[in-house]
């Protein structure tokens, strides 16, 4: 079933970016247009090469395949391609289908009159990824500094970079996206179940209207947001999110390089506690 | 369709002010339980509703309340008494101060106040507030005939809160193994935790639960989004949405199908977000369970069910040895 039953009138010509009506189409469900045939080049690459990553490394189970970043010594210039230069390309090709898939939202939007706020939270996530395998590694003078692709060799990254500043969880940045991480999720709850509690009340009840929903949430906890209110909570608390992410690795190194409990001695040293002289410490 | 910010509806323009709503009455004859007036802020009317409050008060929120001052505010002494009374110090060391849980050869009776018994009363305080208000999420859905989602949904995050405070330090046999309060010392009591038992990450549940928390954010950015997109079309409305399918809902479902090839639908993107953020501490709860309890070691697991990678550069794994080693090493503790 390609098209619902609603959907013929919607698919229109127009809102693309670039390439007028050369790719304005589809394929089954998906719109194509210039970012999907894009999206589709780099997505493909970037597969193949990871799969012949996998081959040299001698294993096809999904969660031993590693492409490691280039080593240290090889500085912000190309690496060899058995020695990091495959993880630069695929690199390359990432970012490539990032952003592809990012323009070709915004031709759809623009198709379906609607307003940018997806590929504006998507680009969001985009950054977060190019901080962290891009401007880190530029700003830190090596790609060896960026992160691996490979399921459980991602994570040994992320822990030896963690430790490599003793204690990750006292960089400020990171207690804050951490945070908002939790946050959107709990936001997410209570959107999900306050929905659903309203579409299917309990049996024999008439559905609820957004009235109920706002007299639960005002009985519950003092306040509601409203219907309205939600998503732009739950969307600028997702995109923080991933903002401070970014933020939080992109001061470790480039801007701090001390362990992140010392961080904290600021304001141990603050001028304003009795007893603690100005450069007494 | 401009870029201009204030096209995309992020926040309100024009406030409009009336008499309050006082919420919906029934026959359980809520509005007695309410309180009698609210009050209304411009600057959280930007992005929601103006109005605060009224809020509805009965027997599990008093209880509630009360028992979770009283949580609080024995950590905020006992923290006060550690240094010496001194305001300026409690507020200067705040980050660094905890009420720690008891010590470990106490085992799982009750320590003298000083070496944990403060930390037990308050952790016994903490779990009749919780408790009482999840019983409140549950009758305030009850008097209103409404679906029972948001208590399930809580219920859900006290599994993980009864895993790291209750159902863990029994079967570890000692109340030592619960979270100290403090906001340092709970992110210590966590890194050490990970260390000890040989890198959390190489645990298949946190793994599951980090997915389920990324992939909320995930869902709540897209879903947030893609209505913010067609407010212009009344998309906010969703419960109408979901009883009478208009141009937003198609425009919604339409865009995630053109662009991935699949969408929900207006009331099951709810069920996909109820279900994403209730595995997030489900799924961490089962694996804070396992941990120490059947497995010691999650990185001496991983290699000993061959999804641990290995690296020609050195890691400095060498200290842990090969899967022979671990065997031996892991006794009775898979």
């Amino acid at each position: 079933m390609a098209v619902l039953s609603f959907e013929r009138k919607y698919r229109v010509r127009g809102g693309t970016l670039i390439g007028g009506d050369l790719f304005d189409f589809w394929v089954g469900p998906f719109y194509v247009g210039f970012f999907g045939v894009t999206t589709l080049f780099f997505s493909a690459l970037g597969t193949i090469l990871i799969l012949i990553g996998a081959a040299w490394q001698g294993t096809f189970n999904p969660w031993l395949i590693h492409i490691q970043a280039p080593d240290i010594e090889y500085g912000l210039g190309m690496a060899p391609l058995q020695d990091g230069g495959l993880w630069q390309i695929i690199t390359i090709c990432a970012v490539g289908a990032f952003v592809s898939w990012a323009l070709r939202e915004v031709e759809i939007c623009r198709k379906l009159g609607m307003g940018y706020h997806v590929p504006f939270a998507f680009s969001v996530a985009i950054f977060a990824f190019v901080t962290l395998n891009v401007f880190r590694p530029v700003l830190m003078g090596a790609w060896g500094h960026a992160f691996p692709y490979g399921i459980f060799s991602h994570l040994d990254w992320v822990s030896n970079t963690g430790y490599a500043y003793l204690h990750f969880h006292y960089n400020p940045a990171h207690m804050l996206a951490v945070t908002l991480f939790f946050t959107t999720t709990l936001a997410l709850a209570l959107h999900g179940a306050l929905i659903l509690s309203a579409a299917n009340p309990e049996k024999g009840e008439e559905a609820k209207t957004p009235d109920h929903e706002d007299t639960f949430f005002r009985d519950f906890i003092g306040y509601s947001i409203g219907t309205l209110g939600i998503h732009r909570l739950g969307f600028l608390l997702a995109i923080n999110a991933g903002f401070w992410s970014a933020v939080c690795i992109i001061i470790s190194g480039p801007v701090w390089t001390e362990g992140w409990p010392e961080w904290w001695n600021w304001w141990l040293e603050l001028p304003i506690w009795p007893g603690v002289e100005r450069g007494s410490f | 369709m401009s870029w201009l910010p204030e096209y995309q509806n992020i926040f309100t323009q024009v406030q409009v002010a009336g008499p309050p709503e006082m919420g919906m009455d029934n026959d359980n004859e809520m509005a007695r339980e309410r309180t009698k007036g609210a009050s209304f802020s411009q600057l959280v009317g930007l992005l929601g509703n103006a109005q605060l409050g009224p809020i509805y008060l009965g027997t599990y929120g008093v209880v509630s309340l009360a028992t979770g001052t009283l949580w609080l505010n024995i950590i905020g002494f006992n923290m006060l008494a550690q240094v010496e009374w001194s305001i300026p110090e409690f507020l200067r060391q705040l980050f660094w101060l905890a009420l720690e849980p008891p010590s470990p050869e106490y085992g799982l009776t009750m320590p003298p106040l000083h070496d944990g018994g403060w930390y037990m009363i308050a952790s016994f305080f903490l779990l009749v507030s919780v408790m009482s208000w999840w019983a409140r999420s549950y009758s305030l859905a009850k008097q209103h005939k409404m679906g029972k989602h948001v208590a399930w949904a809580f219920l859900a995050a006290i599994w993980l809160f009864l895993v790291l405070g209750l159902f863990r330090p029994i079967l570890m046999g000692s109340w030592s193994e619960m979270v100290p309060y403090g906001i340092f010392p709970h992110l210590d009591w966590t890194t050490a935790f990970s260390i000890r038992y040989g890198n959390l990450y190489y645990n298949p549940f946190h793994c599951f639960s980090i997915v389920f928390l990324y992939g909320s954010v995930l869902l709540f950015a897209m879903h947030g989004a893609t209505i913010l997109a067609v407010t212009r079309y009344g998309g906010d409305r969703e419960l109408e949405q979901i009883y009478d399918r208009g141009t937003a809902t198609e425009r919604a479902s339409l865009f995630w199908r053109w662009t991935m090839g699949f969408n929900a639908t207006m009331e099951g993107i709810h069920r996909w977000a109820w279900w994403f953020a209730v595995l997030t501490p489900i799924t961490g709860g089962i694996g804070i369970l396992l941990t120490g309890t059947v497995v010691d070691n999650w990185f001496i697991w991983a290699q000993e069910h061959h999804f641990a990678p290995t690296y020609l550069e050195p890691y400095g794994y060498e200290e842990y040895g090969d899967g022979t080693f671990a065997l031996g090493a892991s006794e009775g503790g898979e």
